[in-house]
């Protein structure tokens, strides 16, 4: 076998050089468009980043399909919460009255609005699959308040990048980008099939996210942030359940 | 090195990269089956539903009933990351491998089966080339398809990956079916090279020196 000649070595050093400014300067470009998710550094960061990116370049706009009332699963599974808190427990009993969902961060009106304040915005309904990452999933009518509808009420700042959203369950958050957060389909979920939204499948209030595994459907959501920046949250990856190994991005 | 190699480096550089993705690939698709053992046909399916099949195995989520009194530790996270990371390197290293051996002529030369039978004695025989092909063409495409099926954002911009797919749950179940049988492959593939002389093949495909050389 012949030994690696002067020249071969250069020109693969300069090859190799090239390929690493090429992906440093492609990393750049990317973090630009916001196209790196929160959980993009670490060995699994690169794998994370090419399924943002390619998502967000090519479904940036589409809508979530949609389906036949015939096709509503007659028995959709409502999957296992912890036990609710005492505080939840009273909240409940008084019929949600004193449930309130708070609009705070980069709003120029913040607000605090009550399950009324969220159902007299115009409702859209929609029949979408919910896809648990676990494999299984379920169709169901949502009927809901477009966040975008919410946040353009309380005045979105110029700067906002992510809208974080809490459960009233200790630990449980998540986030998503402006573009599933403006999107028509990410509804304040406040009924489900015709009737109240159950407390098994997340009501009085739950962040339904169609494009997105079930896991961003956070349930009992009772406050929404809308920050330029994650850092301040939790470990800074985006979400609770990213803190516990799980990706930020579930369009998958 | 005097002959030609009997793999060239793009080969054998691509073939040890699709054997790690396919592994990592295997051992983190087999904990996610593992967090729902059961499988559907159409679009929608959970466990309050029948399934089409399940496995006889624990599952890592109480809420699946299989028979047995314990559950499994939750191995999703990683599993996930390294799923999908996995998929990225091995769909873009058989894209360079796809495009390189329809311009270099690889895939006429070396598995178009053959009609001349000396040559054919000299490297693979035609079931060899047929069942590379399929793999290559088939099975791999399928797989890809199957999982994007799955992917509820990619859906949305595309519905008919899933629908063609006969649904969701549907798509699961093929994604399943089809890693099973490249799971047949890679066993009668070992099988194979074991037969005709595991190390000599094995070093072939490491440094490109012809297993012919010694001793056939």
């Amino acid at each position: 076998m012949s030994a690696i000649s002067r020249r071969t070595m250069l020109t693969r050093g300069l090859a190799a050089a090239a390929g690493l400014s090429g992906l440093a300067a492609a990393a750049r470009i990317a973090d630009r468009y916001g196209l790196v998710p929160p959980d993009g550094g670490g060995i699994y960061g690169p794998g994370e980043t090419m399924t943002y990116a390619a998502h967000r370049l090519v479904t940036r706009h589409s809508l979530a399909r949609e389906f036949d009332r015939s096709q509503i699963s007659p028995q959709p599974f409502a999957n296992e919460t912890s036990p609710p808190s005492d505080h939840f427990k009273r909240l409940e009993a008084d019929g949600f009255k004193d449930w309130r969902l708070s609009v705070e961060g980069l709003v120029a009106r913040p607000a605090s609005l009550s399950v009324d304040d969220v159902k007299r915005f115009p409702a859209r309904r929609q029949i979408t699959e919910i896809a648990c990452e676990e494999g299984w999933s379920y169709i169901a009518e949502w009927i809901g308040t477009p966040l975008v509808d919410v946040l353009n009420a309380a005045g979105i700042l110029p700067q906002a990048r992510y809208v974080v959203y809490f459960s009233i369950q200790k630990g449980w958050w998540d986030s998503v980008d402006m573009a599933d957060a403006l999107h028509p389909q990410t509804l304040i979920a406040h009924a489900m099939n015709g009737g109240d939204l159950p407390v098994a499948f997340g009501g009085p209030l739950r962040l339904r996210v169609p494009r997105q595994l079930g896991y961003k459907s956070v349930k009992y959501i009772n406050r929404l942030v809308v920050t330029d920046s994650l850092k301040g949250f939790g470990k800074g990856l985006g979400s609770g359940s990213a803190g516990a190994g799980y990706a930020w991005y579930a369009g998958i | 090195m005097a002959e030609t190699p009997r793999h060239t480096a793009l080969v054998r550089v691509t073939h040890w990269l699709t054997a790690l993705c396919f592994f990592a690939l295997l051992v983190s698709g087999l904990e996610i089956v593992v967090s729902h053992p059961r499988f559907y046909w159409g679009e929608t399916g959970n466990v309050l539903t029948p399934a089409l099949f399940s496995l006889p195995i624990p599952a890592s989520r109480g809420t699946v009933p299989t028979g047995y009194g314990y559950v499994l530790p939750d191995q999703n996270g990683w599993s996930r990351y390294l799923h999908f990371q996995a998929a990225w390197l091995l769909v873009l290293t058989g894209a360079l491998y796809v495009a390189w051996s329809a311009v270099s002529g690889h895939f006429r030369r070396d598995l178009l089966p053959e009609r001349d039978a000396a040559r054919d004695a000299a490297s693979y025989n035609a079931l060899q080339r047929l069942t590379y092909l399929v793999v290559i063409f088939v099975l791999f495409p399928l797989v890809i398809w199957t999982g994007l099926a799955m992917s509820p954002a990619f859906v949305s911009a595309l519905p008919s990956t899933a629908t063609l797919a006969g649904g969701r749950q549907s798509a699961r179940t093929l994604h399943f079916v089809l890693a099973l049988s490249l799971v047949a492959f890679l066993v009668i593939h070992v099988a194979m090279v074991w037969l005709a002389g595991f190390r000599r093949h094995v070093t072939a495909m490491i440094t490109g020196a012809s297993p012919r050389q010694e001793g056939a």
